[in-house]
Parts: structure tokens; sequence; C-alpha cells
């Protein structure tokens, strides 16, 4: 299903479509389709004049329509505000003033981020025609820095689930096998980078959701540190764990991003004051001598051998690369995932008890004999059931007599996960762990057995209890699926994850494998 | 058998910020009639939307807590309070549980028994976010999220007190005292200030605590009083009936003057508390409190211990001046200036000039008469320039007109007559024009001579020196 030849003109033959204008380029002797370029390669080619914005974001929404009917990645595509903003982009680029590595690329965002003037549903019928006012402080950032926005990915109704069959609205299919998953719940997202429909993405990580569909679709995907990047407009699932972050072909491409969006944001209480770094300044350092820590725990029954045998030779990319191999132990591996369900069933119960049909979104009109009848009815009939089985557990776990034994007990635990990962940056520089245990799986295959979806998050969910930085990139394939493996850092360490990732990129090409639609 | 109440009382008073608690709008919902138009995604609950703490809401309770000699704790926690209501735009309201501002104080009050203090302890003293003002029409109800998000202070009582006059005392203190900061305008009618009581009764000499009942959404003193001693009754009359009081949440008809059952103990809500994980704990350090406990005024304690020991007032006199701010201010700046003694000026204060401020629905901030012009008023008094009843002429004109008192005494021509021979031939006018009166008197009825310096007073428009008259009167009725 996969190219893997280094031969430009077979990787990209059915791309060549001469009735678009302007939608291939040859950049350093490929074959290129604009709408495959890297961020950091349409950077140099806009600002060097060789194409336009409104050339590459043509070439986009041409891509858009031709191939977003196999892969359902958007649920809005925001053709005019995109031109337009093009053209404000290329007056900018011909100006040679306040030019920024992302003035004129084309992206768009996970449905759950707050755009303004434009429809924001969490992939949830109960938003299904909602408009926002404002936008999100990481859109505001990406509009200042003249970023193209095309439109809204599709996801898992509010963040929940693990395999973008939760939405509300249709399936996302994964382009590497349309049978299979996405991933999720930034299916949408991971489905639109690794096609070409956006160059890059922003989707949000509360427990793997950006890395574990970014490791099925192959593409690099950051969950940044937590309070590294603003939540402010990102509607919230759980407000402890909820990371905005970016979706990428490449890891230069994830240092440039995040270099945009991370920071304080007045607006938002709980982001970091510390400063933010030139990410892509240690791009191309040397990561001899730094400690890889193999974590135990993650390597015991479970993994697929595809999967496994993928990560193996990672580790060997990164020994031959002088890195430092250690095993390392996360005791409490086994604890993570109830902790981290028991508090987003909390913390999202309550998060969503805004949603009541009184002010925005979906208001029920039948049979409403009183506001009491108007709350209950809009909610049962504008959620789906994963939201309400949720949001029941979560009342559940926090109601009196319930609590001590559930929520109380998971806040520990939760302490116990964070000191986990102290101790084992004391051992190493940064935790290599594979991103899921298998590679997509079908459609429909867990969907109605809600504890194997579950699982499924069993490698990405710890970091989110500890709020500690995570990329995931591409490193090989197992049965023609791609798989992926996360490199798990420190607090603020993303810098140290950029660097070692991008000497992965540097010596695999595993991240520049584009999936061939039928 | 003889009861005695247990009463503890809870306090919600808005705080007087700039801004809402956790946005940038204007907090001032009460000038601001227009309904919807203080409000942004952040008041409203829009999806996204996230709160930021209002330094100044914090400050500002910190301040209430040190009034009300409390340990200020040094970690803030907010909670979510978990409901749902049309009134609370997000399903939870942003609140305080386990850490609050304050804890552990308490407050020196006038009880039940006059000249008593007693100490009634205060549990804590927390900040939460106000709600949305629901209006109920007939098939239909509107809600108005001006007042939703403003700063709300909760102070919670021990159940301390024992009487209706107690609780009044107590709530009027603290009334005082978040006036005093500033924090709080204690305009009731607005409903900025809101009382819940907590009441339970017990045998009197019993230790032990009984069912208690609590009234919600107490909004002036009077329907406090009135729903507390109501409530007290209703429990009496139970247990002398050999019934039994059952917990519960009561509400407060004013109207029909009675209390009725909201909800029992088993629909009692549960909030599901847990904390607010948009706003990170708030360390409150030393030198914050410090620096605001300077910047704090006098407070009505010390006032009242200073007007005692200082200008001889009784505790209930200098309660009675301290309770308001203004007037004490007032007071103070006036005996300052002015050579009239001081029971004088405190009689006119909380007489005369309280009257009028009541009357005319003036508020504290905007009084017409300044201080001056009220000494040169006292003084004109006291010197027996003018007289009682011009003076309250004087101190009326000087509400309407802001002109001086001097001004007002020569424009009406109000300087008091003293010249005995003057006076003498009214006197003597008006006893020939009365001859019965004059025989009743005589043949006993000395309740009249009210009656004949009434006269002697419309004959001088109210100027003549009343102790001149009183003197002639006296003689010319005992020579006929």
């Amino acid at each position: 299903m996969h190219q893997t030849t280094k031969d430009p003109l077979s990787k990209y033959p059915r791309y060549l479509r001469k009735d678009e204008i302007c939608n291939w380029i040859i950049g350093n002797g490929e074959l290129m389709e604009l709408f495959n370029l890297s961020v950091r390669d349409a950077h140099e080619l806009l600002v060097k004049k060789e194409i336009s914005s409104v050339e590459l974001t043509t070439a986009v929404l041409a891509n858009i329509k031709h191939e977003d009917p196999k892969i359902k990645a958007y649920i809005t595509i925001t053709e005019e505000h995109a031109l337009e903003q093009a053209r404000l982009a290329d007056i900018r680029l011909n100006s040679k003033e306040n030019i920024t590595p992302l003035t004129g690329i084309p992206y768009a965002v996970k449905d759950c981020i707050s755009t303004r003037g434009i429809q924001t549903t969490c992939g949830s019928k109960i938003l299904e025609g909602y408009i926002p006012q404002f936008d999100a402080s990481v859109v505001e950032r990406l509009d200042r820095s003249g970023a193209v926005l095309l439109g809204k990915h599709n996801m898992d109704e509010f963040g929940m689930g693990s395999s973008c069959e939760n939405s509300a609205f249709f399936n996302t299919h994964n382009p590497w096998n349309l049978d299979r998953v996405p991933g999720g719940s930034s299916g949408g997202s991971a489905a639109s980078v690794s096609t070409g429909l956006s160059l890059f993405a922003i989707g949000e990580d509360t427990g793997g959701s950006i890395r574990m569909p970014a490791g099925f679709c192959n593409i690099t995907g950051l969950k940044p540190t937590y309070g590294r990047v603003s939540r402010f407009g990102h509607i919230a699932l759980v407000s402890s764990f909820d990371c905005v972050g970016p979706l990428t072909q490449t890891v230069f491409d994830c240092a440039i991003i995040l270099e945009t969006i991370a920071g304080k944001d007045p607006k938002d209480g709980t982001s970091l004051p510390d400063p933010v770094p030139t990410y892509t300044s240690s791009l191309g350092k040397s990561v001899k001598g730094l400690r890889l820590g193999i974590p135990d725990e993650y390597f015991q029954s479970g993994m697929d051998p595809g999967v496994e045998k993928a990560i193996q030779d990672a580790i060997q990319v990164f020994e031959n690369s002088g890195m430092k191999i250690c095993k390392v132990s996360l005791p409490h591996t086994q604890a993570a995932l109830p902790v981290y369900y028991l508090i987003l069933f909390a913390e999202a119960s309550a998060n969503l008890a805004r949603f009541d049909g009184t002010r925005f979104g979906y208001s029920s009109r039948q049979n409403v004999e009183n506001v009491i009848d108007l709350i209950v009815q809009s909610r049962q009939e504008g959620f789906g059931e994963e939201v309400k089985r949720r949001i029941m557990l979560g009342a559940y776990v926090l109601s009196a007599g319930y609590y001590d034994a559930y929520y109380l007990k998971a806040q520990k635990v939760r302490t116990l996960i964070r000191d986990d990962f102290n101790s084992a940056f004391e051992k190493c520089d940064a935790i290599l762990a594979p991103t899921c245990p298998t590679p997509a799986f079908k459609l429909g295959e867990k969907k109605q057995d809600p504890l194997t979806m579950y699982l499924s998050d069993i490698y990405v969910v710890a970091t989110n209890p500890a709020g500690v930085p995570a990329l995931s990139l591409p490193c090989g394939f197992s049965e023609g699926l791609p798989v992926g493996m996360q490199l798990i850092g420190n607090h603020l360490s993303e810098e140290l994850l950029f660097q070692i990732g991008h000497v992965y990129q540097t010596e695999t090409d595993w991240h520049k494998m584009h999936p061939i639609l039928a | 058998m003889k009861f005695e109440p247990v009463i503890g009382l809870e306090i919600h008073a808005e705080l007087k910020t700039q801004t809402k608690m956790f946005c940038g709008c204007s907090a001032d919902h009460t000038t601001i009639t227009e309904p919807n138009t203080l409000i942004c995604p952040i008041c409203t609950g829009l999806p996204g939307a996230m709160p930021v703490l209002n330094k100044k809401a914090v400050e500002q309770s910190i301040q209430v807590g040190l009034a009300l000699n409390c340990d200020i704790n040094e970690i803030n926690i907010f909670a979510r309070k978990n409901y749902f209501y049309p009134d609370l735009p997000k399903g939870y309201q942003i609140s305080q549980y386990d850490l609050p501002i304050a804890s552990n104080g308490w407050l020196e009050i006038l009880n039940e028994t006059p000249g008593k203090t007693q100490r009634v302890r205060i549990r804590r003293v927390h900040l939460e976010e106000d709600t949305a003002k629901l209006t109920h029409q007939v098939d239909f109800s509107l809600i108005d999220f001006n007042r939703a998000g403003v700063p709300l202070l909760e102070i919670v009582s021990e159940p301390d007190m024992h009487s209706v006059e107690s609780i009044l005392s107590y709530a009027n203190r603290i009334r005082s005292i978040l006036r005093y900061l500033d924090v709080n305008s204690g305009d009731m009618e607005k409903g900025i200030l809101r009382f819940e009581a907590n009441i339970s009764v017990r045998p009197a000499g019993s230790k032990e605590l009984n069912t208690r009942t609590e009234i919600k959404n107490l909004n002036s003193f009077r329907s406090m009083a009135q729903a507390t001693e109501y409530e007290i009754i209703r429990q009496i009359n139970l247990y002398n009936n050999g019934e039994t009081v059952t917990q519960e949440t009561l509400g407060w008809n004013e109207l029909e003057a009675r209390t009725y059952s909201q909800r029992g103990k088993e629909d009692a809500h549960d909030y599901r508390y847990f904390n607010e994980p948009d706003i990170p704990p708030v360390h409150v350090e030393e030198l914050l409190i410090k620096k605001l406990s300077l910047q704090m005024p006098e407070l009505p304690d010390a006032r009242i211990k200073r007007y005692t020991d200082q200008f001889g007032l009784t505790p209930v006199q200098a309660q009675a001046l301290v309770s308001e701010r203004t007037i004490a201010d007032f007071f103070e700046k006036t005996i300052l200036l002015s050579s009239s003694p001081i029971k004088t000026i405190y009689n006119w204060l909380v007489g005369e000039f309280t009257r009028h401020i009541n009357e005319r629905r003036i508020n504290y901030q905007e009084i017409p008469v300044t201080p001056d012009n009220f000494v040169q008023l006292m003084d004109l008094f006291t010197s027996n320039v003018i007289n009682d009843f011009s003076a309250k002429e004087v101190l009326a004109e000087m509400f309407n007109s802001n002109k001086n008192a001097k001004a007002i005494v020569s424009e009406k021509g109000l300087y008091q007559i003293s010249d005995e021979d003057f006076l003498a031939g009214i006197v003597e006018k008006v006893l020939r024009e009365n001859p019965e009166p004059v025989k009743q008197y005589q043949s006993g009825k000395e309740i009249l001579f009210k009656w004949f310096m009434g006269q002697i007073s419309k004959e001088t428009k109210g100027k003549a020196d009343p102790q001149v008259v009183r003197h002639l009167l006296n003689n010319k009725l005992r020579v006929q």
C-alpha cells in the first residue's frame, strides 16, 4: 500500500494531475506536489517567490476537493476565507515585511478549537451550527503569523475516542487503508496532514489524541508540556490534561509551529510563563552521549510484532547516532489508564455541563414543559453514547460516598505517576516508547467494546496526568500500516525532543512516505 | 418548657470590584440596568472561554478576613460546585471548598442583653461567583447575565447567636465592616447583601444541637428578622406538640409572612465539588497580608472603643454613630471644629441629621451638608443665636440648598428673640386673648402650659427664646 522507494518519480506519480494548475513543483531534484510540501520547504518557496500563497492554497483546496470525499477529514472547509487570507499573505510576502515562517502556509484546526465566525462543533450534534464569537488564542497567534486557515477537522465527539468513529457526523478514513481508522481523537487532522489536505494541523491531546492518530497516519505530532500552549478557546475535555499541539510532516515543522503557538497567555491562567526557546536552533545538533530510556513496563505482552520490530529498529538508529540506551522503570504504568479515565470522567462531566440547550447549540424543541425538561432533553438528544457514558461515570466518581474511593484516589495515584517520570528522568534524557500497541485497526472493530478501545491508549495516556511532553514520529510499517513511536521528555524539554527527533528523521525516510489513494 | 434558639448566619456580599471575578466585564450591574449588556464569552459560559482570577477580589476578601479576626490561608483553592440551573451558565459555580480565603475568626457584637457584648465565631470566609438573574413570566423566563460572575463573598458564622436581636446586631456589624473596607455598598435593596439563617431550638440550658432548618434568600434585615422569629416559634410549637423538626431548606414568603419547605434532607443537592483545574492554587504571601492590613481603615470595633474612651459616649451611642462610616467621619470632623458639647452634636447627628438622610433617601456618599456648615449651625444653636425650632428649619434648608447656616438664618430672619420686654408684650397679648384656657390652667390643668408656649411660638414665628418665654409665662400665669 505504501511506497518506500526513493525514486521521486515513482513516489508521486498519481498526483500529477495536469488539469490542476500549479499543483506540482520540482525542488531539490525531486518532483513535489505543492500540497505535499513541508512547512519549511513551502516557506522557502514562498519567500523565493517560486510560488505564491494563493497558488499553494489553491493547490491544497483542489486536493481537498479531490481526496477529502474519500478521507473525510474536514467537517468544515472555509475556501473563501482561506483564499482571502492567502491574498493578504501574498501582499505581506511581496512587501517583505513582517514575514514569519508560517506566512501564507495553509493549515486547518481540530474542530474543538474555536474559530471566530466559523462553525465549531467538537464533532458533536450538540454544537452543530455553533459559530464562536472569538478565536482561540492559538488561532489568533497563527492568524497574526499570516498562516491560512482552510477549515476544521473531524474528531471524536468532544475528544472522546481513539478512532474518530465517535464523531456525530461521519467517520474519517485512514489514508493508508480506507477500511481502517485514522486514530483519534484528532483523526481528521492526522489524516489531513498525511494526505496533503493541509500542510499542518493544530490538534489537541488529552490522552494521546495527537500522538495516536499521528502514529496511525505516518505523521509527526507533538503533545507539548501542560501549559506550554494556551488552552483559551479550546473547548475543554479535561482541563488539567488538555494540550493543544501541532501535527506535521516533520519534526522541523513541529518546531516551527510550536515557536509560534507556545507561550504565556493572559487569558489562560494555567499557561506557563517560561520563555519560549527558538526550537529550530537546536535542530541538527548531535545527540551523542544523550541517554535514551526504554521503559520495561512498555515492552510486555500485547504488542504487535510489527510494532515491536519497528521500535527495535528505531532504537538501533538512535544507538548508531551515539545515544546511550538504558533501561528505565515506570512502575505505575498499570495504574495510568484507570487514573487517566477516572479524572477524565470527573472533569469532563463538569466541562460538558454548559451544553444545556439554553444559550447556544442544539436545543430540544419537543415536549418541553419547563427549563429542566429543556436541559435534560437537549443533552439526551444532543450528546452521543460515549459522551453520555463518560458524563454519567464522571458524576458517579465525584458523588458523595464515592469521591474518596475514585476521584481522590486517582488524584493521589496521579502524583505517583508524576514521580515515576521524575525518577526516570534522573536516569535518562528522554524515553522511547511505541505510540500504540498495534497499527490502525479496522473501522467498526472496537466500536462496540469501549474497554478495548480504551486499551489502545495504554502507551499515550500516562504523559497527560504527568504533564510531560511527548513527540510521536513515524518509525516504520507493520503489514503495510504505519507504526509510530514517541519520545517522552521531562517538563519543558520540547527542544531536546525536537533535537532527538530531527536526528532520527535525518537518518530515516519513514516520515517522507505518503499514502497513495485508490 | 423554655426554649433557646440557636442561630448561625451565612452572609453573601457582592464585592465592589471594578470588573467581574473571572473576566473584564464591569461588575457594576446595579447601575447598568439594560439586561445582558455587561457580558462576554467568559461570564456567559461559552465553550472554550476560560476564567482568569481577579486579584482585587482576592485582596478585598483577605481584608474582610483580617477584619473578622480570621486566619488567612496561605494557599487558596477554587472548586467547582456542580448543579444545573439556567442562572448558572457553566453548569458549575466556581467557589471554594477545602481551602477558603479565611477561616476561624470572630466578631464582638452587642447582644440581646442591654449593654452586653458577645463573641460570634466566624467559621469561614470564601469567595465565589454570583449567578445570573432570572425573571419568571407566565410561560417563559428571562435570563440577565449582567450579574453572572460578579465576585461574591460568603461569610459563615458558627451557630453562636440566640436571639433575633443578636443576628441583627451581627449582620449590621458585618455590613458596616464591609462598608468601612469599601468592598460592598451594603445596599440591601439592590440585593448585593443577602442572608441565609440556620435555625434550631433547644431546651434552655441544654448544650446539644437539635435538628436545624435553613432559610434561604433573605434579602433584607426585616425579612431576616421576621423569618427567623417565625421559624423559632414554629419549631418551639412543634416540640411543644410532641412533634419533631425535620431538617430541610426553607424559603420565606414575604406576603404571607411564613416559611415554606423548598427541599428536604433526602433531596439535598450533591454538589460534587472538586478542585477547579482552570485556576491554579493562589499563594497568599505574608507580605501581601501585611500590605493589605496596613491599607485598612480604623474599623467599627476600634472606633466604638475610642468613642467611649475619648468622648464619653456609651457603647450603644458609639455603635449608633459608628455603624455608618460617613456619619462617624462627619462626627469626628464636626467635634474637631466645633465648640459645642459633644453630646449635643451626637444628638443632632443621630437624630435630625440622619432623619433627613433617610427620609430623603440620600446616598451617604452624597450628603449635601459639609461638616463646616454643620459646625456653624451647631455653634449658632448652642450659643443661643437660634433656638431648637429654628435650628431644625435651618438644617432642613441646608439639605435643600447647600447654603451655609448663617446665610439661611439671616435670610429667614431666624435670630432668636430674647428681648424680655418685647416677649412680655407677646405673652400678655396671648393671655388676654385666651381667658378660658387661663382659667382652666389656674384651676389645675397644668398641661395647658405647653399650649401657651405653642401660641407664643406661633406669634413669634418660632423665634422666641424658649427659656425666656417659659420664665415670663410662669410669672404672668401665677400673678393672674
